[in-house]
């Protein structure tokens, strides 16, 4: 089987987030970058996978700039045999399922996994427009996943509760957990990482759909008004009266 | 060329959220000089409810009364939706973020070359350039886009716009797309669903506990409160992963991200990931035993105090406002 699991390269989650240059770009300064924790979720399944089902393969696939390699390095150290990077910013999702896309349709990949939603631009999108292009199911947030034969038995989180579905291959998923717990990597999957191959691709194709604009953070709240636990009913009167909420 | 709206159907009710994209859909049909027209997919619901969605401002309802149209088939809608838009002429479709709503919009980006926005937090600017403004980072901060297409589809995020009905019916068409074999190929063998409760992402009002209510036994102050509110229920992460609570119900950065008007923390620190998930809350009310718990310092009115004491002598003084 061949599995492709799709990665972003994003601020670690306790990451305070700050932008430079008049608001346009996101402040790199003294963040930490990690692989996307949905994303994270699906190199951990696809490498399950690779364990229990024998030859298989996983490549992991970035859209992104020199910078990344890092955090590529760290798929590879967590069980990806081979990674590819197309080397652009990736600032819209049509762009980068267009790459993505064109990189499967070379490839016949069995499975492509990814993330329910990147944790920079969160559309939630890349999976459903690969899936179009591809002309084959996609389907997102998933929370189980295992494969028998040629058939994908899932579950998919809705609102409120959960939806079973049976699909044949190949599939585009987007992941989220408990389908696997995150794997750490090993001293040994470090050592073999290093020279585990990593290909740089040019982007074949410009076009974007969307233009990214300047970011704002949220406004700030004016303060907290405390209420002393013996009189915590007046919480209660605060909420209709003063913040006419209930 | 209306502005085409996305309705989803759950338990045969109108969701709530598909209600504010239809008020969402209607403005915007009404800046671009224009009207709103629903879609509707399955037979579940009757066509005095349908002509109701006028209420929120669709002049029409196209229903696609399918059964195999009730289940949320992601390719299927697909396949419907992209019909409808061409149909109606259609350059804009709007609908809620959901499960099902993200899922077909992405596919339908691609169908109909359009430029798609998701998360969208209010009504979009259009002068010459189109543009929407829309949650980025988690929740952690907002960015603003231009869709570029001709066609764009647009995500709306709980709270983008107040929905309030008026009287107004819409007329109901029967609507009959074409289907092909790929539409289905995707089994939906089961659904497991809570029903009759409020769903989290869609509440006005949520009470959400953390690790600090010491396990799932003790979750009836959480649910007393929250009914006597109706509210929706909540969690942190711990909660979900412990099997404390389902999994549908935690909220952050790894969760769903929640926009009520009213938020109330119950034992929950305030760490950064749980933050990022409820900054948008009109609203916030945190109750936590340890003074220096950093959620304090995001909340609008807190309480120091032990949750079991507190709790259940909040939910008697709501009882007391009936
Ligand atoms: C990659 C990643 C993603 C994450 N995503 C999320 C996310 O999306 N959502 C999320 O919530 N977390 C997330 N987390 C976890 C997050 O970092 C915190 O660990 C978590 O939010 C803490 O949950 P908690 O506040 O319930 O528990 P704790 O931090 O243990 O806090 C319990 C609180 O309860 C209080 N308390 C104890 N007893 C009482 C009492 N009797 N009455 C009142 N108060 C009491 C304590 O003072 C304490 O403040 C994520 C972590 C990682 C690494
Ligand atoms: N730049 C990228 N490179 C590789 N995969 C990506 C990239 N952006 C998004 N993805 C994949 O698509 C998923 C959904 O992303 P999004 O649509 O941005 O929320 C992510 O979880 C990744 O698996």
């Amino acid at each position: 089987m061949k599995i492709l699991v799709c990665i972003t390269h994003v601020p670690d989650t306790t990451s305070k987030i700050a932008f430079t240059d008049g608001d346009t770009q996101l402040n790199k300064a003294g963040l930490q970058f990690i692989i996307g924790p949905y994303d994270d979720y699906a190199l951990a399944r696809a490498v399950e996978i690779k364990e229990q089902t024998p030859e298989t393969t996983v490549t992991a696939l970035n859209v992104g700039t020199a910078e990344t390699e890092q955090t590529i390095r760290k798929a590879l150290a967590i069980g990806a045999d081979d990674a590819i990077r197309i080397d652009a910013e990736p600032t819209d999702a049509f762009f980068v399922a267009n790459q993505i896309a064109q990189i499967a349709k070379a490839e016949n990949y069995d499975l492509i996994l990814m993330g329910r939603e990147s944790s920079d631009y969160n559309g939630g999108q890349v999976h459903g427009m690969v899936g179009e292009m591809l002309g084959i199911p996609s389907l997102s947030p998933v929370m189980k996943l295992d494969i028998e034969g040629n058939v994908a038995k899932l579950a998919r989180e809705i609102e409120g509760g959960k939806e079973y579905l049976e699909a044949t291959l190949p599939l585009v998923l987007g992941c989220q957990e408990p389908i696997a717990e995150w794997k750490i990597p090993n001293m040994r999957g470090i050592m073999s990482a290093r020279t585990k191959p990593l290909k740089v691709v040019q982007p074949t194709d410009n076009s974007v759909m969307t233009t990214p604009g300047k970011y704002e953070l949220p406004a700030a709240r004016s303060g907290v008004k405390m209420i002393a636990a013996d009189e915590a009913e007046k919480l209660i009167d605060l909420l209709r009266n003063e913040a006419k909420v209930i | 060329m209306s502005v085409l709206v996305f309705v989803e159907i759950a338990d045969g009710e109108i969701r709530g959220s598909s209600l504010e994209a239809v008020a969402y859909g209607a403005e915007v049909a009404k800046i671009q000089g224009t009207t709103a027209t629903a879609i509707v997919l399955g037979n579940e619901v009757s066509a005095d409810q349908l002509a109701h969605i006028g209420n929120y401002g669709a002049a029409k309802v196209l229903n696609a009364a399918d059964a195999r149209l009730n289940h949320g088939v992601i390719q299927a809608y697909t396949d419907v939706i992209a019909q409808a838009f061409a149909q109606e002429n259609s350059k804009t479709l709007v609908l809620a973020k959901s499960s099902l709503g993200d899922a077909v919009a992405a596919r339908l980006a691609v169908r109909l070359q359009a430029s798609l926005a998701s998360n969208i937090t209010e009504l979009p600017q259009i002068n010459g350039a189109f543009t929407v403004k829309r949650g980025v980072f988690t929740g952690k901060a907002f960015q603003t886009a231009e869709l570029k297409s001709e066609n764009k589809i647009l995500a709306i995020k709980k709270g983008a716009i107040s929905a309030s009905p008026n009287d107004t019916l819409a007329s109901v068409e029967s609507f009959s797309p074409s289907f092909n074999e790929a539409d289905f190929a995707v089994k939906i063998t089961k659904t497991d669903k809570v029903t009759g409760e409020l769903l989290l992402p869609e509440a006005d009002r949520v009470v959400s506990g953390g690790r600090g209510l010491k396990g799932p036994e003790n979750w009836g102050i959480i649910l007393d409160l929250a009914h006597a509110l109706t509210a929706a229920t909540g969690c942190s992460k711990p909660v979900s992963d412990l099997d404390w609570r389902p999994h549908h119900e935690h909220v952050g950065q790894t969760g769903v991200k929640v926009s009520p008007t009213l938020y109330i923390a119950v034992g929950i620190s305030g760490a950064i990931q749980h933050l990022a998930g409820v900054s948008s809350s009109k609203c916030i009310v945190v109750i936590n035993k340890d003074a220096d718990a950093p959620f304090f310092k995001a909340a609008d009115y807190g309480i120091v105090g032990d949750a079991f004491e507190i709790l259940p002598r909040l939910t008697k003084a709501v009882q007391n406002l009936k």
